[in-house]
């Protein structure tokens, strides 16, 4: 009986709080993006009286000579070639680190915890960057996720390979495949489950990322769209209706992940608790 | 060190011959089938964009450093950080921000943590809502609630109004910009907690509740000496996450008060930042520096000391 009571009054209690408490916020975002200028300017949390999301989103996108669309792309390139050259390097050294036996292991670990523990030193990173030519690129950006997100895949890699059988690579082995190809047409495809986890997880961390868009590509005709809706809020501080409407447009990517990967979104990120 | 862990790794194979006792010999000439290069590719971004530089900012931290010229000055900038008013303030404000951000995602997680696992209706809706904003980007979150904390018309104000109460200033008044900005990192936080917890609750195994009832322990005492020490494993995860986030966080203080009012919510994160829009590369990387330790002065004692206990268990 009391678990009936439970059940319902403390869940219904809790979808109210949980309505209140995030919903609010992100029907807020929707509805004053929705608005016209004079009427976001109130700041007020109702229903537009017409709608004007469209139009918002049009004015949004070609403003500036379609600075957000530019934006967008290049955002859209950083996330896939930062993501497609961790999740291939990242396997390697996590299945590598993983069958090997070697006294180089200790260190190897201790750097990859390290990358993830350890604040990157900004400053002398855009030092070597500008060493390289890379300083203010799209591929310094690209470079820079890479040698931050590195440490997170191989964790994750390492731990999964470790589920994979050794016989296995023995098979192949014997079959004669040379260790590219034991790696790349066994070990890899079997990795799929971790690589799709490893994806999402990235790809949102580095779409959602400011702060090294920030510091290493910095500016604003050519930046990522993290970057160019912080510059928006001193550019048009009136236009809240604009505003709203670019933080709605950056959110639907993760959304779109999030609906259709939460489970591996999940997994990804709880990663840790299970092995402390 | 950096420059020579390449090419060690690469004369490994050969060199491992005479210095191999444990393990039976490796077949000389021949190609182990986990090849020590699959390190290399990786190795170079990490050894070029993070080791070097990290390595560097020691030397870089030490001199006056402009686009042009270096200049070493010794600990100069190490004892201009601890003298200059906004400098130490930005120190001590990282520490409350982090301690206070990740103490608000233990307790919070653990209990949304529990609750979310007991049996109540939407309890997916539930999970999701929760989780939702630790995927909405900083810049969207920052932005939002810059908006919604408004002193004068924002909504949070307007409501507390209905009431009766008088909002005060969140991000402008310098005394409270920094916990309200906590507050947000919180909000939008605590789901990766809670999601973390979730996951401890599921590798507990049912019969130990039900053992307990058997005996005639409380809810309390079942809270208190089987759900709390078997989440040990998930508290350690969700102290340490949250922590280095904490110490490192940069972008939502930045996005809601850009360090404001005056220096009140400046974190050393920020500093770096600042020091480095004026041109003051020494500086900045000196606060890199400082940063750096703390991290590692906080977090390295304390895995160690959570993951012994978890041990001990």
């Amino acid at each position: 009986m009391t678990n009936r009571v439970w059940k319902w009054g403390a869940g219904s209690v809790a979808i109210v709080v949980a309505l209140a408490v995030f919903i609010v916020p992100f029907a807020f975002i929707v509805f004053t993006a929705g608005k016209s200028q004079s009427e976001a300017a109130a700041l007020e949390f109702n229903l537009p009286t017409e709608w004007h999301l469209f139009e918002n989103i049009a004015t949004v996108l070609s403003n500036r000579d379609n600075l957000l669309v530019t934006a967008f792309v290049n955002s859209v390139i950083v996330t896939v070639a930062a993501v497609a050259i961790m999740v291939v390097l990242g396997a390697m050294v996590g299945y590598v680190l993983q069958r090997r036996k070697s006294r180089w292991n200790p260190l190897i670990n201790a750097f990859v915890l390290a990358g993830l523990i350890i604040p990157p030193a900004v400053v002398p990173t855009i030092w070597t960057l500008q060493g390289l030519g890379l300083f203010k690129t799209v591929a310094g950006l690209v470079a820079v996720h890479v040698a931050f997100g590195l440490s997170f895949c191989i964790l994750l890699f390492r731990s999964f390979v470790a589920t994979i059988p050794r016989e296995l690579d023995e098979a192949a082995v014997i079959d004669g495949a040379g260790p590219i190809s034991l790696f790349f047409k066994v070990i890899f495809p079997l990795l799929r489950s971790v690589i799709v986890t490893v994806i999402v997880v990235q790809a949102v961390t580095v779409f959602n990322d400011f702060t090294y868009a920030l510091y290493f590509l910095p500016g604003d005709e050519n930046a990522t769209v993290q970057l160019t809706t912080f510059n928006y809020i001193s550019q048009s501080v009136s236009a809240h209706n604009l505003l709203f409407t670019n933080v709605l447009l950056i959110t639907i990517p993760p959304l779109i992940m999030y609906i259709f990967f939460q489970r591996q979104i999940v997994a990804g990120m709880t990663s840790g608790a299970v092995k402390g | 060190m950096s420059t020579a862990t390449a090419p060690r790794r690469q004369t490994e194979s050969p060199g491992a011959a005479p210095g191999g006792t444990a393990r039976p010999p490796r077949r000389r000439k021949t190609h182990s089938p986990y090849p020590t290069w699959f390190h290399l590719p990786a190795g170079v971004f990490y050894v070029v964009l993070f080791l070097i530089p990290t390595i560097a900012s020691f030397y870089f931290s030490l001199t006056r450093w402009t686009l042009f010229d270096v200049e070493f000055i010794g600990f100069d900038n190490y004892v201009r950080f601890f003298q200059e008013q906004q400098l130490i303030q930005s120190f001590v404000n990282t520490f409350v921000y982090a301690f206070l951000t990740s103490g608000a995602k233990v307790v919070l997680g653990l209990l949304l943590g529990v609750f979310l696992s007991s049996q109540i209706i939407g309890r997916g809706f539930l999970r999701s809502v929760v989780f939702f904003p630790v995927l909405v980007s900083t810049i969207g979150v920052g932005i939002l609630f810059e908006v919604l904390l408004d002193p004068f018309d924002g909504p949070v104000n307007e409501t507390l109004a209905i009431f009766g109460i008088e909002g005060p200033g969140w991000l402008t008044d310098p005394n409270l910009a920094l916990f309200s900005v906590a507050m947000v990192d919180i909000w939008a936080g605590v789901g990766l907690a809670t999601l973390i917890y979730i996951a401890g609750m599921v590798a507990i195994p049912q019969e130990y509740f039900e053992a307990a009832k058997m005996d005639g322990a409380s809810a309390w005492h079942s809270f208190r000496h089987i759900t709390l020490p078997l989440l040990q494993p998930a508290t350690v995860t969700v102290v340490l996450l949250s922590l280095i986030g904490g110490l490192r966080r940069f972008d939502l203080i930045w996005t809601m008060t850009g360090g404001g009012p005056g220096f009140s919510s400046d974190v050393l994160a920020s500093v770096v930042y600042k020091q480095y829009q004026a041109g003051f590369f020494g500086l900045s990387t000196a606060g890199n520096v400082v940063l750096f330790l703390v991290v590692a002065a906080i977090i390295f004692p304390l895995s160690w000391w959570l993951n012994r206990k978890a041990d001990d268990r």
